[in-house]
Order: C-alpha cells, then structure tokens, then sequence
C-alpha cells in the first residue's frame, strides 16, 4: 500500500514542480507587494511564504493549500507597525513581528484544542462587509502608490477621497519620472483586469501578476542597456532589500508585551489569520479534482508552527491563500509538494534574481494590491448580498462601515451583535433563541430500513448554533444519501442555508444525495419571513430579468422548427456535469438558454462557469451539448487545442495516435483511460467523420456525450451546424453496438 | 408475568377547562389496566365542585368499576406525593400545559417536581380528549442499562394491552463518551466504521432481550429498531416527534441533581422542556 503510494508520489512529483513553479510566479509579486502594502520590508512577505510553503507542505492537513503572507492581514500589520512604533516604521516592525509570534503560538493552541469550529460562529454576511472593509483598505492606500505617490497618509475614507487628487497631482507637474510611474501603474492594472480575456494558451501560461512584474523589470531593463540612461523612476519607487539576506535577519522586539495595544494587535492577527485561513481552505476543497477533505485543526497547528517560525526571521503571517491555492490546482498540483515546491522556487528567485525584482517599480506591484482590494470591495458583492436579501446587506454594511472606521475586529464584532439584533427582529422573539440556544437541537440516524442519513433539526438554526448541525453532517460519507429535515425549525438563517448549499455541492461531487425538506412549510408561514428568501438561494437570485434577448428569440424559433423545448431561465441544476474531467477543476454557476428534445435524448444549453479562485479566477460562457446515449460507450477526450495537454498531466493519459491516419492523429489529441477499448471504438468512418468535420471538444461518460465548441456562446448558426454534426455522430456511434 | 402493568393509578384534578377530556382518558387507562383509580383534588371540597365532578364521571361513555376520589388541602405536591405512598399507588397521571401560541408542550413546575419526585411511574398526557384517539406508535428508549429488560417487557405488555400495532426500541447511543469527532477522509472512515460496530453491538443486545421475551407479547406486534448517536435523553425525544409516535416510554435512571444540571440538562429536563408527545416514565 505504501509502496504504491510512494510510486504515485514520485509518478506526480513533475506536475508538482510545474505548479510550484507556476504558483512562485504569482507568490513573488503577491509576497512583495503584501509586505510593501502593510508598510513592512518587502522580504518579510517573501520569508512567510518559503517558511509557510516548507513547514506547511511537511506538516499541513490539507493537500492543495498554498500557504504564505494573506490579504486580510494587510490591513491589520500596517495599523499595527503604526499603533506599535509611531513614527518609526522599523521599530513598528520589530514590535509586530513579536505580535505575529504570539498569533502563531494562538493558532497553535486552536489546532491542539481542536478550535477549527471557531470560523463557523461568523455570520457569512457580515464577513463579507469584514472581507470588503479589508479590500477598501488595500485599496485606498495602494490607489495612490500605483499613481506614483508613496506619501499619502491617512483613514481608508480620507485616502478614498484624495485619490482624485492625485491624479490631479500627476498633470500639475508632469515631468517625465512623475508620468513613467502612473503609467506603470495604470498599465498594469489594465492587464489585471483584461489579462482573463485573453484565452491564449502560451500567454496563460504565465500569471498576470507575473507579466505585471516581467513587464515592469523589461522597462527598466530597457532604459539600462537599450536606451543606456538612468532609469527615470525615483529611488523610493523601487523595491530595494537587504544586501545580505542571510545575515540581515531582524530580531522581534518583546518589550511591549505588557501593553494592551499589544494584545490587541496579536488578538487581530489570530481573528484575521484563522478567519482568512479557513475560508480559503473551505474554499480550497471545493475545487480538489480528488475531492479530499481537509483536517482544518492540522492545517490551524501547523500554520500555527509556521508563523511563529517566520515572526522569528522577520516574516509575516503564514496563512492559507486562495488565488494561490487556486492557481495550483489549475496547473495540477496534486498533493502538498507543489506548496514545498512553490517556497524553493521563491528561495531560488531571491538568491538568483535578487539584483532583478529590485528593478521592480512599486506602481506596478500597487496595482497588483489595487486589483486585489477591488476583487474583495467591488461593487458585484453588494449586489450579490442584496439580492439574498435587504437585511444581508444592512448587515453587510453595517460591518464594513463600523470595520473601516472602528478596525476590524470592532467591525466583525459589531457585525455579529446586529446580526443577532436583526434575527430576533425578524423573528420577534428573542426567546425563542435565549431559550434554546444551550439546548441540543440536532437529531442523526441512519434509517435502518433505507440505509439513509436522516438529519431533523429543531427550533432554530442559525449562525449561533450551526457548528452543532454541521458536526452532525460532518458525520456522514459524501457518497451517501443525506436528507435534512428543518420541518420542525422554526428559523434558518442565511449563514446556515450558504452551509448546507454548500454540503449539497460536496455530496453531489462526491456521488452522494443531499436532500433538504421542510423548508416549503416556512413559505407559506408568514411568521417567518426570513426562511422564505432563504429557502433555497440560487433560483430567485436569477429570476429577475424577464426580457428576452435576440438571440434567445431566436433560440426560441429555432426550437419551435425543430420540435423542441426551450427553457430560457437560468438553473442551478447541472445534472452530473461534474462527472465529466472537463469539469474536474471548475465550478459551475448556472445554466440558461436550455433546448432539449422531448425524449430527453440531448440536451443544449449555454453554461457559465469559472476556474480559479479570487483573482485567479477566470470566469468563463460556453455552450454545450450533452447527448444521452442509448448504450455505453468507452470513455474517451477527443479535443484539438491544448487542453487536453493539461488533461494527460493530470491523469496520466497518454496520447493516442494511429498510424494509418496522420491527419487526424496531427489534428486531434485523443486520450482516455482504456486505450484498446478506445482504439476499438475509433474505426475507420469515425476517424473520417472527424476528419472532415468542424472540430470540438468532444467527451464521452458511460453513455453521455459531451460537446463543446469555442470558448464563447454559440450563435445560432453554430448551433444548427453543432446539431447535425451531434446527429451524424450519433449515428456512426450506434454502429458501434451491433460490432 | 404480570398481566397488569398497573393496578392502581392516581390523577390529579383541577376544574379547569381541560377536566372532562383529563377524566375520561383517565376512565379509559385504568379500564385498560385493569386498575384502581384515585381521583386527587387539591383545595377546598366544595358541594358545587363536587357535583359537577359527579356529573363528569356519570357522563363518561364507559362505566368505570374502581373510582375513589379524594379531596385533600395543603401543598399540592406533598400531598399528592404523601397519597401516592399511602395507596401504593403505581402510576401517576399528569397533564401538560400548551405554551401559547405555539404548538408545543410542556411542563408546569409542580408537574415537574412530581415527575422528579415520584415514588412510581409517571404518565404524562400531552393532549388529552374526550373521545378516545387509539396509540398507533410507540417508541421505547431501550439503551443499556441495568432496566433495559424491563422497559422493554413492560412497553410491550403495554402494546398489547392498548392493541398498539407498531413500537419502535431506540438504542440511544451517548456520543459524547465516544470520539466520534471527524476531521478529515481518513477519519471519517474510521468513524463510521467504529459507529457500524457499536451499532451492531446494541442491535444484538436488544434482539436478546426481544429473545426473552414470551412470543406472546410479540406475535401482535410490528418491533423494529433503530440505533441513534446523540445526546442522551434527548436523541429518542427528537425521534418520537419526528416519526409522529403517540407514546414514548423511558426509564428513570436520574440520579441527584446538582447545581450543575441546572445549566447543562439531564436526561429527563430534555423531555419535560419540551414534550414530544405523550410520555410514560417508568420507575421500578
């Protein structure tokens, strides 16, 4: 057993070195510019990630975490290098970096005690309003440094207000060094924001954070030897560190440790890290093409350990990221190296490209940081937050404002108590929880007659006491069948149905069944107002726009012609989509613009979806065809472009050719897990049938094919051209039967 | 074997809109068992209590053979506890009241002390009526325990004596001795492992107890199981609400209380917070 093991380590060892790889070029630029944000020396995000990557991807409980310095950290380091050194920003540092040992030693003691629950006791509203104060932080600051000035002080709302100002600042005396900054800066931010656009395979290669910094050292590159002259950005714009890293290693400062203001930052940096921490881990397991579950009170001990460590050595807090962790399971990381692999790279940048990222001009890493801030504070999560409902989004608001003016912890706190208020509002009993709240309200059995999870839960279920529901749930293997019964609750609230949607997810990733009951009675129970909305979140959020577009008249023609229905509402029901490798690595948000036959033989549909996370993350529209056959068929990836590259990285799928036809063996890429079944099932005419035809993305499933064309909406041509083609398929296909 | 579960069995009285229903379900159990009954009322006797009392008890459809009532003053939950002693009463009926507006139960503080206190068992009435509403379901919390094989012989004389058709023995398994606490994919599977192996520890247990037991008792009755991880006490509670059972019986294996049960609630406080259904309390 352990030897297979090992053999299927070293087996994945390559595609985790590339991953590695891959995640050092967006944690380099991530790591400088942390630091840099939270006012801090640039390595100390550097040194977070290696110490991170190394201890967590020996010790760590959870296989595709990337671990380093994290967003919502920044806004808490930079108050407090301030409240802890005054003036002078290094001692602040030296202060901190004891603070952020004492967060570790906090995050170790959540993980001994098994206290991973604690991140379950936020209501999911309210960390979001946390999530887009810390964004707004980012933001504002960095707004200022990207434009090329780096003196800007002030509250989040003051430095928001002067970013006009700066811009300002730019055209009232613009000398050269003045605008060759905002350009940087504004440029880079520009190829943030249009860089998932671009679906070229040799430029997605490389992160857009990494072309960001390539482009910036390219420039400076090109003033020193083509240009041969200075290079026209200020001395203080540039990224500069120590010059003898090994030697420089800074030492905490423990003498403020009996000052309160000191206890108040470490309590922020433990609240931070672990709130960042989980939810990218949570986050994380979503996108594991293994589906493994992570142990959350391993990962809180050794990100613990591994803090500590770096506060040692002068670095920052290590905890879980999400855009990094996504862009390893988007390049195949596969198990914890590609963590180990991603610190050695950094190690390799700092000690061959040291002279290099000091060409880095800071504008360029501020838009980095800017972008950032937006994904956390953009204006599609309040729109988002109020289409669950009015109240999230007072809830919402509430703690951003109180978190951008009071700090965060105030903000979060805050956000819990009005929460609570809102709810028992709502609910106009306040007994109904200060009695209940102590009791157990959780019934689990599995049904001996049907073998089913049966899960009752009484009173209410809310923020307060989800941990209690979720333990329960916890207990049950993803691949069965779980049925959650809250007939006899009287209030659920947001933070609760997120959860268990999410569950719903997982069990159905997992082949499992996860039913939710007894939630139709709150709608028609004007006692309870709440569960109505919160019934099950996706289908009202959808059901707004009611007017069609032309291409879904259209669509909508095309199936009267054809004989077939047409359902231009958008679902959340995607039937087994994620059985499909096409699907392994993404999540799917909705479908819409569905035609389907009324033997329910096939099936089009326009789907979007996404791949990363944060911002990694790459939102992608396509439409699909998904054909039931009548008998099964070997499961195969027949695809023209580069994808399936990735593919046979991931699942070690050889490529297979024919030799008797170099046409289509040049043309396609063609792989699966049985070759000879495979080899069997490609005969002669459906070589030739793919030949001579449109090529697609085509897979097949058991008996369910799967045909995509370009990565956009088809138009209603293409569609017409997709059917006929998917007719003739299924006709050679039925061959394959009788032989 | 004792046919009778009960053979004397003592109510409580007050005129409150409630008595004509208490009365007659009253009437109807003891005619089951076979028993006694004792009519307590606590407070002043009066001659217009006492006939319409009277009256009550001509009215009900079936002519009760055994009846005694009693009129005593004092505090109500001394003197009924002194009368349970002094007829060595077996069984105690109590009433629940209905919190208001809602649909759910529980118990008064005096019923709560009775309850506690009580030298026998204790039946307590969730919804009592005038017309009789036949048991269909009743769940038995038969985990282990030095009674177990009592409760469930007695359930089942029960059964038969109502002609219940269907009982359910919960095994209530208490997880919180147990480490069932899951953290990730390898702990799960040991989990459930361990949950399979201690679940089919109790089945084996019940069906030696079932195994005992006269086939008399069994023949006209549907027994099924159903092992549940949970909080003790609480777990079969849940349950007989969620499969709708008309009774649920329990023993009483409290032990003192402390100050502590006051904040962390045993066994028994469970229940009486918030009734399930009917519940009888079998003690000795």
């Amino acid at each position: 057993m352990s030897n297979t093991n090992q053999n299927n380590f070293m087996l994945q060892l390559p595609r985790n070195i590339f991953s590695g790889f891959v995640v050092s070029l967006v944690a380099l630029p991530l790591g400088l510019g942390l630091a840099l944000a939270s006012n801090a020396p640039p390595i100390s995000g550097i040194i977070a990630a290696i110490v991170g990557g190394i201890v967590c991807a020996i010790f760590g409980g959870s296989q595709l975490t990337i671990t380093g310095p994290g967003n919502g950290l920044v806004v808490v380091v930079l108050s407090s290098i301030a409240i802890l050194g005054g003036d002078d920003l290094y001692a602040g540092y030296l202060y901190t970096l004891a603070a952020i040992i004492f967060s570790g030693a906090f995050l170790i003691f959540f993980g001994l005690f098994r206290l991973g629950a604690i991140g379950e006791f936020f209501p999911s509203s309210a960390l979001q309003g946390m999530l887009a104060a810390i964004g707004l932080g980012i933001l504002a600051k960095q707004f200022h440094v990207m434009l090329g000035f780096t003196d800007s002080k002030g509250s989040t709302v003051e430095l928001l207000l002067t970013i006009p100002n700066s811009f300002i600042r730019i055209f009232q005396n613009p000398s050269k060094e003045i605008l060759l900054a905002a350009f940087i800066g504004l440029f880079s931010l520009f190829i943030l924001f249009f860089y998932s656009r671009i679906r070229n395979k040799f430029l997605s290669l490389i992160p857009a954070p990494m072309w960001v910094v390539l482009l910036a050292i390219g420039l400076n590159y090109y003033y020193d030897i083509i240009i041969n002259s200075e290079y026209p950005i200020d001395k203080s714009l540039l990224i500069s560190f120590p010059s003898d890293v090994l030697n420089s290693f800074p030492f905490p400062n423990f003498d403020k440790i009996f000052q309160l203001e000191f206890w108040s930052v470490v309590l922020s940096l433990t609240l931070i890290a672990t709130i960042e921490s989980l939810l990218s881990i949570k986050a994380v397991d979503k996108l594991d093409p293994q589906k493994r579950r992570s142990n959350i009170n391993r990962d809180l001990l050794t990100l613990g350990g591994a803090t500590v460590i770096s506060g040692f050595i002068g670095g920052l807090n290590v905890v879980t990221v999400i855009a990094r962790s996504s862009v390893n399971v988007n390049n195949g990381g596969s198990n914890r190296s590609s963590n180990f692999f991603h610190a050695i790279f950094l190690l390799l940048f700092i000690f061959l490209f040291k002279d290099q990222i000091q060409r880095i001009a800071l504008p360029a890493l501020a838009a980095i940081l800017v972008y950032t801030g937006y994904m956390l504070s953009s204006p599609q999560n309040f729109i988002r937050i109020l289409k669950i409902g009015k109240e999230q989004l007072l809830i919402f608001l509430i703690t951003l404002v109180t978190s951008i003016i009071s700090g965060i912890i105030f903000g979060i706190l805050i956000g819990i108590i009005s929460t609570f208020i809102i709810h028992v509002f709502i609910n106009n009993s306040f007994f109904l929880f200060s009695r209940n709240i102590l009791k157990p309200n959780i019934l689990m059995y599995k049904e001996n007659e049907t073998g089913n999870y049966y899960v009752s839960v009484k009173n209410f279920c809310s923020f307060l006491n989800f941990y209690k529901l979720k333990n329960k749930i916890d207990q049950i293997p993803e691949n069965e069948h779980a049925i959650i019964d809250f007939s006899l609750c009287e209030f659920v609230d947001h933070t609760v149905m997120e959860g268990i949607n999410d569950y719903r997810r997982v069990f159905k990733r997992k082949g499992g069944v996860f039913e939710i009951i007894g939630l139709d009675v709150h709608l028609t129970d004007t006692q309870h107002p709440f569960a109505i909305r919160k019934s099950l979140p996706i289908k009202d959020f959808f059901s707004i726009n009611k007017n069609l577009t032309k291409r879904q008249l259209s669509l909508e023609k095309l199936s009267k012609v054809l004989g077939l229905t047409y359902d231009s509402d958008r679902s959340s029901e995607f039937r087994s989509l994620d059985k499909f490798i096409y699907f392994k690595t993404k999540v799917i948000d909705y479908q819409n613009n569905q035609l389907s036959s009324e033997k329910n033989n096939f099936s089009f549909f326009d789907l979007s979806y996404s791949e990363g996370a944060f911002i990694a993350r790459q939102e992608l529209k396509a439409s699909f065809l998904l054909i039931n056959l009548k008998h099964t068929i070997p499961s195969f990836i027949l695809d023209k472009e580069s994808f399936l590259y990735s593919i046979n990285e991931r699942f070690g799928y050889n490529d297979i050719d024919f030799k008797k036809y170099p046409v289509f063996s040049n043309k396609f890429f063609l792989s699966g897990a049985n070759e000879t079944a495979i080899r069997n099932l490609f005969d002669s005419s459906l070589i030739l049938f793919f030949e001579k035809n449109q090529s697609y993305y085509v897979e097949s499933r058991n008996s369910q094919l799967l045909i995509k064309g370009r990565d956009r909406f088809m138009s209603i041509e293409e569609i017409k051209k997709l059917l006929t083609f998917a007719t003739e398929l299924v006709s050679i296909l039925k061959n394959f039967k009788n032989e | 074997m004792e046919k009778n579960l009960f053979k004397k069995v003592i109510v409580g009285f007050a005129f409150s809109p409630n008595l004509r229903a208490n009365v007659f379900e009253s009437i109807r159990l003891a005619i089951n068992f076979n028993a006694k009954l004792f009519f307590i009322h606590v407070g002043e006797k009066t001659d217009k209590k006492e006939r319409t009392f009277n009256e009550i008890i001509k009215s009900s459809s079936v002519s009760p053979n055994n009846i005694e009532i009693l009129w005593r003053n004092g505090d109500p939950v001394k003197v009924i506890l002194l009368a349970c002693e002094e007829f060595k009463v077996d069984l105690l009926l109590l009433g629940a009241l209905k919190r208001e507006n809602v649909f759910k139960f529980y118990m008064g503080s005096i019923a709560r002390k009775l309850t506690r206190t009580a030298p026998c068992s204790v039946l307590l009435l969730l919804d009592p009526s005038e017309k009789e509403k036949p048991t269909q379901h009743i769940v038995v919390n038969a985990f282990e325990s030095v009674n177990d094989k009592k409760t469930v012989s007695s359930s089942l004389i029960f059964a038969n004596s109502f002609n219940v058709p269907k009982v359910t023995l919960v095994e209530e398994i208490n997880s919180l001795n147990l480490n069932l606490s899951v953290y990730d994919d390898k702990s799960l599977i040991q989990t459930t492992l361990k949950k399979e192996k201690i679940k089919k520890q109790e089945e084996t247990r019940v069906s030696e107890i079932l195994n005992q037991i006269p086939d008399k008792l069994k023949s006209n009755v549907k027994i099924q199981t159903q092992s549940i991880f949970g909080t003790r006490g609480y777990s079969t509670g849940h349950y007989a609400k969620v499969v709708r059972a008309d009774l649920l019986i329990m023993c009483f294996s409290e032990k003192k209380t402390s100050l502590l049960s006051k904040f962390f609630p045993k066994d028994l406080d469970h229940i009486l917070g918030e009734l399930p259904t009917n519940v009888l309390i079998l003690k000795n």
